[in-house]
């Protein structure tokens, strides 16, 4: 990821976008922060906001033209935020400690400005504060122009008084009647100042030889320059047969002042200044459920709103925004901002040299599901960005080790000679089909991989191999290439070895990982298999259940296989109540991407969010989906529970996730599956196996929390029986015996007990401790 | 570092395979290329150690998560 990626990915997310209020605001009034501050109450800060960016409050409250209105998003359903009249409300009920301008050092340039209309005057107030010398020509004897035709139109003359109040300044010299080729030419104003803007209106030049000099200027829109050096245009002599826009007129001056600064500092007139002016947003804010509203009437008040009704009016602004992403997923709320943000902080966190990495947590904690791509207007994947950030940190050597270890070791595990096997249908020589159940489907119930294999062998013809192995999702998540990349060479030989057969997949990741992987081979979800070979005569009775089917995020991208686990479904009779996000825009549960390693609490979190959305029972298809809704008590069915056991399987209900288990289920079901199909029998290799354990619910417990296997119990032990190492507890006659058979050291407090052994206590550290014996 | 095991923490253990009461005792702990002195519990005979349970989940864990993310 370097800079430009950065900018690219930054760019997709248009949360920082100005809403439509602003962006048509040819001087973007932060209307949304006034709205906010008005709605509770806040008439200070709402004055401020506009103060801020508005160099005249009373007049642009009164007679602006508003072009805000109309493009204001609340439009789609109901009326326009009336943000003029929140103006006019922001000055009468606000209150500002700011009495004057504070303008900067003296720049030690004069500037001519010929007019006093609302942009000679704009251009006059923005100079003054950047630290010019303003002289005023006016061919009149008052400040206005234009202005004074809206006195008795809404506008009184204290307005005009109070907003020209602020000029007052001693770089300010306003000379009243004088006209423009009468009582000074062009080269008076070239010779005598070190820039010029004339921003007088069309009529207020009468001399021809002048008008024609004024319609010869070539006026470039975005910096109102001319031809001739030193010399900027605006107001309504740019735009003679238009009608009078005060705020256009604001928005020329401004420009102008601008420009006229840019010039006399020798830098770029035209750089940067996109989206000056009014433009076209990108931010996008979801109307989809917006209910109606109308412009809130204004009572007694001749002067405009009252408190209460303007607090009332502001309230109905929806405040626009996107964060679409951040409304469906809950690590993106968690870390408390938004994608644009996001990328910086990843970006930054990769780019540290020395010193604490802040944002590793973050970038390990996305489930990478994809979820945000498919609600998000400009389509940016936070998954992709945090696994090719996850591939740089294990690049760089500075993935924390404690965050994916675990569950690599697990991957491992499933793929080594105890858990992983492949062969021919039983007295067959080729396959043209391999069922790859996965890790997970054999760790949670091997009585359905078992069964789903006789399935397949009585259904399909041709032979159906087995293969019992991990995908290697875990390590792709993880960001490990290397590894991921060896487990992908190792299932590719295999497959060739099987005489190259179609893959029948029973967990989505396999899926979505062996199809991303080995883009040449057939694949086949199981789910669909059932849908089209019929299913195996159902023992029980399922209508009348009702399930909301929780499709696991790695199927997003595979409506066949969504569309073919509901066929299923139907045809067993149940019925099916959708969830909300579904489908294309299913949530992951938690497991992806290793959240539940790099983050359990945010884990914990997706899981509850989700299993609160219905009361019904779920339906997952994935063997991880089920033991994560479990773990909290939610009633979830595997598919294949309802497809060879009915619903009466009690089993499937009440089953707490834990690794151990996990760990043991993988291991028998390949010694079952070689005894009951092919008639082989496996040996069991290791020598810490027949060590028997003895261990409560609360320590297994403590065991899953602290991610602690009994394995890992029995290597300690097999350990200290052999060397004898251990200490003694004088009170209770317990043991406590330490071994680090790889990077983690486990303490195990245990008894011998009958066979075997009774567990008080397990914990683990990762710190390495140098044991010298001093004697 | 030496504050973090006090004496009620292990006076109930022996070393189990020389029979003698543990003493405080400088060692190194060792993470990611970091090396610690560090008082605990120690077999003064065979120089086995005692890191007790709050130590390894709390502060040991700290540490390891600071290291971790440097
Ligand atoms: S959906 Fe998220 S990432 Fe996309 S633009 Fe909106 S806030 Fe940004
Ligand atoms: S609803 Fe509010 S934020 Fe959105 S465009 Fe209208 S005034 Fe602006
Ligand atoms: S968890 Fe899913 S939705 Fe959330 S950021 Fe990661 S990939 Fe996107
Ligand atoms: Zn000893």
């Amino acid at each position: 990821m370097n800079q430009t990626d950065l900018r690219e990915l930054e760019d997709r997310c248009i949360q920082e976008c100005s809403p439509w209020c602003v962006a048509s605001c040819p001087i973007h009034v932060d209307v949304r922060a006034m709205c906010s501050a008005i709605s509770k109450g806040d008439f200070d800060t709402a004055l401020a906001t506009v103060t801020k960016t508005v160099p005249f409050p009373r007049i642009v409250s009164r007679i602006c033209d508003r072009p805000c209105e109309s493009s204001c998003k609340r439009t789609e359903s109901g009326d326009s935020i009336e943000i003029r009249a929140l103006e006019k409300a922001a000055l009468s009920f606000g209150s500002s400690k700011k009495t004057k301008m504070r303008p900067l050092a003296a720049k030690g340039f004069r500037v001519a400005v010929v007019g006093a209309g609302l942009s000679s005057l704009t251009a006059a107030f923005d100079l003054l504060k950047k630290g010019y010398e303003v002289v005023i020509l006016e061919g009149r004897d008052q400040l206005g122009g234009k202005v004074r035709e809206f006195l008795g139109h809404g506008l009184v003359e204290e307005d005009i008084d109070g907003d020209f109040a602020v000029l007052q300044d001693s770089r300010l010299d306003i000379r009243f009647n004088q006209k423009f080729g009468v009582n000074f030419s062009t080269n008076d104003l070239t010779d005598e100042y070190s820039a010029i803007y004339l921003g007088m209106g069309d009529l207020a030049v009468e001399d021809p030889k002048l008008r024609n000099f004024i319609t010869d200027l070539k006026i470039d829109p975005l910096t109102l320059s001319t031809q001739t050096e030193r010399l900027f245009v605006g107001g309504g002599l740019v735009r003679p047969n238009q009608a009078y826009s005060p705020i256009t007129s604001i928005l020329d001056g401004r420009r102008a002042a601008i420009s006229i600064d840019r010039f006399l500092e020798g830098v770029s007139l035209t750089a940067s200044r996109i989206n000056e002016g009014p433009y076209q947003t990108r931010l996008f804010t979801n109307t989809d459920s917006l209910g109606s509203s109308f412009r809130t009437p204004s009572g007694e008040h001749h002067e405009g709103y009252s408190s209460i009704e303007a607090i009332d009016e502001a309230s109905r602004c929806l405040q626009c925004e996107c964060l679409e992403c951040v409304k469906v997923c809950e690590f993106l709320s968690t870390f408390g901002a938004y994608p644009r943000k996001y990328v910086r902080r990843i970006y930054n966190n990769l780019s540290i040299v020395m010193g604490q990495r802040h944002g590793n947590k973050l970038t390990n904690s996305c489930s990478l599901c994809g979820l945000c791509e498919e609600v998000c207007p400009g389509d940016l994947n936070m998954g992709q960005v945090c696994r090719s950030a996850r591939q740089i940190m294990n690049r760089q050597g500075k993935m924390p080790p404690s965050a994916h270890e675990f569950a690599i070791r697990d991957m491992d595990f499933c793929c080594s000679e105890e858990c992983s096997f492949a062969r021919h249908q039983p007295s067959m020589n080729s396959s043209a089909y391999m069922f790859f159940p996965g890790c997970r489907l054999g760790g949670s119930s091997p009585k359905n991989v078992e069964l789903t294999y006789k399935y397949l062998t009585e259904r399909l013809n041709g032979g159906v191999g087995i293969m019992l192995s991990c995908c290697g999702a875990p390590a792709d998540w993880a960001g490990k290439e290397d590894r991921f990349a060896e487990n992908i060479a190792s299932l590719n030989s295999h497959w060739v070895e099987m005489g190259r057969p179609i893959l029948i997949t029973a967990c989505s990741s396999c899926h979505s990982i062996l199809k991303k992987a080995m883009p040449k081979k057939k694949l086949l979800s199981l789910w669909e298999i059932m849908d089209s070979c019929g299913l195996p005569p159902v023992r029980d009775n399922l209508s009348g259940l009702t399930v909301c089917v929780h499709d696991p995020c790695a199927s997003r991208n595979e409506p066949q296989t969504q569309r073919a686990v509901r066929n299923i479904l139907l045809k067993l009779g149940v019925r099916i109540e959708e969830l909300p996000l579904h489908g294309r825009f299913t949530e992951c549960c938690g497991y992806g991407g290793l959240m539940c390693f790099a983050n359990k609490d945010l884990s914990s979190r997706v899981i509850k969010n989700r299993i609160e959305i219905s009361d019904n029972a779920y339906l997952a298809y994935c063997a991880v989906c089920k033991d994560h809704f479990l773990s909290q008590g939610k009633k979830t069915y595997h598919l294949l529970d309802m497809v060879f056991s009915g619903n009466e399987d009690g089993e499937a209900f009440n089953r707490p996730v834990n690794f151990s288990l996990i760990r043991e289920r993988r291991r028998f079901l390949k010694i079952s599956m070689l005894r009951s199909f092919w008639n082989e029998k496996m040996s069991i290799a290791t020598d810490y196996d027949m060590i028997k354990l003895h261990i409560s619910t609360e320590v297994k417990d403590l065991m899953t929390d602290r991610m602690i296997l009994e394995d890992d119990l029995k290597i300690v032990i097999n350990q200290t029986q052999k060397t004898g190492r251990r200490l003694l507890n004088k009170s209770n006659g317990h043991f406590l015996a330490h071994h680090t058979p790889a990077k983690v050291t486990y303490w195990v407090e245990y008894s011998p007990h009958e066979d075997g052994f009774v567990i008080h206590n397990a914990y683990s550290h990762r710190m390495q401790v140098v044991e010298e014996a001093t004697l | 570092m030496t504050e973090y095991v006090s004496r009620d923490d292990f006076s109930q253990w022996m070393c189990g395979e020389c029979g003698l009461e543990l003493v405080m005792k400088r060692v190194e702990v060792q993470y990611m290329g970091s090396g610690y002195p560090v008082e605990l519990p120690t077999c003064s005979k065979c120089g086995q150690v005692f890191i007790p349970e709050v130590l390894a989940m709390t502060k040991m864990a700290e540490i390891e998560k600071l290291l971790e993310d440097k």
